[in-house]
């Protein structure tokens, strides 16, 4: 029999028994929506950890120290010998030599420092932090109220809410003001003349190499400098990893670089070092994803200094989100399998319903391998019909749940969220799924219809 | 067409020849339906052989049988037995289905197989909205619409009161006639068997009791 033929006696036979054949595909479609609803979750779940975390800027960055001054990090200690051999300075040389890696964004020191600024003629006392470019995407700047830097040597602040809330009752009007930072700026002894004169191609943003040469030792001057205030934040974004949230006024990187704002660390510095070239204690780098972590990473320790970073965590974190899946995956299989005994039991009933039919069809010349297929074909329309309403039906569980959650998230004055997600692989892979399920939960069925005797067959009543 | 020679279980030999209209009669359980459903290659004997067209159904595949049943044979029923859901249309049409038949041929064929059951009138009616001689004649159709070399008929009158009974059988007559097709039916009513048949063979307890006696 051809497959058309074969299909609209199939579907015939679907609607003359069309309560019993419906409520075995809503069987079915219950079955694969709650294995859609249980993966759309889990996979949602995922994405929006996916999305947070890498949000956070903390899973797409390297943290490069020289090794002499390495803390460890819960990595195995290297013996302090080797270290002393291998370590390098991170300078300005290593700085542009890792910003030339491929897939890295930006690399940025980390400056902060705690300082006084004036504001409506009062002092207060503040932690200041520079705020790389990139950080314009974090999750950090989501809500913010205002503008994030319109250039990355605006001479732009922005406002931690809590120190907002100590320079102002009302916050928001602080946007569009003025304060004025005031610092100590680390200014270079007259040097010694240079015998060389390699620094000279410098970029003039950032003299500081020319000026110190091998001078061993800089003065303190006291500065001033107004920013304008151009927005508020409510949560700190994290600059570095040994600095979650530790500036309240926020001014561009490129602008906190040229300050040349005495930090704490420059004292031991100046005694380590013989040269008083401007030195990084770390570098944060910024890496396009965090798939490309990982060689950014083994390139950076090839140059000699010392990195890390938290793909560890983001790898097992993915493993949990795999095996949490695949619960999902167990319970959403169960009820399918439940749902595919009723496949066979709706079939096993057909038989004996439709034995003298199909005693007929073979008497008038129905193969066995026709009568099979018929009953292949019956289970599979029913597989094809309860995938399709059994995903509609899963997304719409998703849907509620995601409804459900953010009403309550709104409640609380939280974000809302993509609680499932039902990308197209799910969707097709589903309504497979069911129909392979059903065409296998037709293989009993079918091949005893189609081993019926006719003779018999046709003697039943 | 070629000789259409039957051996049956019970040492029957049968000879039926092209274009012959054969009545096969007896009691209940002689074996009569069972030698018709050996003929139709539903059923296989343990032993002996059935030749049809040349060709031995006991060696037949299921496959080859069912080829067998689909093109060679057609087949009535005392119990009519169309299917209960179809129309008149439907029904007649499931043999083209089976055989592959192409969809733009069918109409044609199936209407030609109404019209010699003079039955065009009811195309599109259910066998429950149409009288016993004319579920009858739509089997009939059904199993003409194939162009079958051999009609077997088991019983075909069983169902019906006289003078419908009556009238299927001249149809049977005249379907042996007009398409020279050989037609076997088991009855058990000698006198119109003798009346319209060629020849009348008769069973009983399994056995041949004769064969070709018009009584």
């Amino acid at each position: 029999m051809k497959t058309r033929d074969l299909t609209e006696l199939a579907a015939r036979n679907l609607r003359e028994a069309l309560l019993r054949n419906s409520l075995t595909t809503l069987g079915i479609a219950v079955g694969v929506a709650s294995l859609v609803a249980m993966l759309s979750l889990g996979v949602g779940l995922q994405e929006l950890a996916n999305k947070k975390l890498s949000k956070s800027g903390l899973f797409d960055a390297v943290f490069v120290s020289s090794r002499a001054n390495q803390r460890g990090f819960g990595r195995p200690a290297q013996s302090e010998t080797a270290t002393r051999e291998a370590a390098k300075i991170l300078d300005d040389e290593a700085r542009q030599k890792i910003a030339a890696l491929p897939n890295v964004v930006e690399v940025y020191p980390e400056i902060r420092f705690p300082t006084e600024i004036q504001f409506e003629g009062k002092p207060y006392s503040t932690t200041v932090a520079g705020i790389p470019p990139s950080a314009k995407t974090e999750g950090a700047f989501d809500g913010m109220k205002g503008n994030f830097f319109s250039s990355p040597d605006a001479g732009e602040a922005i406002l931690q809410i809590e120190f907002a809330k100590d320079l102002s009752n009302q916050p928001d009007s602080l946007i569009g003001k003025n304060l004025v930072l005031r610092y100590a700026e680390r200014q270079a002894l007259p040097a010694e003349p240079s015998p060389k004169k390699s620094d000279a191609g410098k970029p003039p943003a950032n003299p500081t190499d020319e000026v110190t040469g091998q001078s061993p030792g800089f003065s303190i001057v006291p500065r001033e400098k107004t920013f304008h205030i151009i927005g508020i934040v409510e949560t700190e974004p994290a600059t570095s990893v040994g600095s979650f949230g530790r500036g309240r006024l926020l001014i561009p990187m490129q602008v906190a670089e040229i300050l040349r704002v005495a930090q704490a660390n420059d004292l031991r510095g100046l005694l380590r070092r013989s040269s008083s070239k401007q030195t990084y204690d770390s570098l944060t780098v910024r890496v396009k994803s965090p798939s490309q972590v990982k060689s950014v990473e083994d390139a950076i320790q090839r140059m000699g200094y010392g990195t890390f970073s938290l793909l560890d965590a983001t790898k097992s974190l993915r493993l949990v989100f795999a095996v949490f899946d695949l619960f999902l995956g167990i319970f959403g299989s169960l009820a399918l399998a439940v749902a595919s005994l009723g496949i066979v039991n709706t079939l096993v009933m057909a038989i004996l319903e439709r034995r003298r039919e199909i005693g007929i069809l073979k008497a008038l010349g129905a193969a066995d391998r026709d009568i099979r297929r018929l009953f292949f074909a019956e289970a599979g329309v029913m597989g094809l019909l309860g995938g399709i309403f059994g995903v509609t039906l899963g997304w719409l569980i998703g849907t509620a749940l995601t409804f459900g959650t953010n009403v309550y998230l709104h409640k609380r004055d939280l974000p809302p969220i993509d609680l499932s997600s039902v990308p197209w692989w799910m969707v097709a892979s589903a309504i497979a799924f069911s129909i392979v399920v059903s065409l296998a939960a037709g293989i009993y069925p079918a091949s005893r219809a189609a081993k019926l005797n006719p003779v018999e067959a046709l003697r039943y009543e | 067409m070629g000789d259409a020679l039957v051996h049956a279980v019970d040492d029957v030999t049968v000879a039926i020849r092209p274009k012959e209209f054969v009545a096969l009669l007896g009691s209940s359980g002689s074996g009569k339906s069972t030698l018709l459903n050996l003929m139709a290659g539903l059923d296989r004997p343990t032993s002996g052989a059935i030749f049809a067209q040349g060709r031995n159904l006991a060696e037949m595949s299921s496959e080859d049988l069912a080829q067998h049943r689909n093109h060679t044979i057609g087949m009535v029923f005392q119990a009519f037995n169309l299917l209960p859901r179809m129309t008149l249309e439907e029904n007649v049409e499931l043999p083209l289905r089976l055989a592959e038949v192409d969809r733009d041929e069918r109409p044609s064929r199936v209407r030609e197989a109404v019209e010699r059951v003079r039955l065009s009138a009811r195309l599109t009616h259910r066998p429950s909205e149409l009288s016993g001689g004319e579920q009858q004649r739509a089997a009939l159709a059904r199993a003409l619409v194939n162009r079958p070399t051999i009609l077997l008929a088991d019983e075909p009158t069983g169902n019906l009161d006289s003078a419908t009974g009556e009238a299927i059988l001249h149809l049977l007559q005249e379907i042996n006639e007009s398409l020279g097709m050989t037609i076997v039916m088991v009855t058990h009513d000698r006198d119109r068997a003798a009346r319209y048949a060629h020849r009348i063979v008769t069973m009983g307890d399994g056995k041949l009791l004769s064969d070709g006696n018009k009584i």
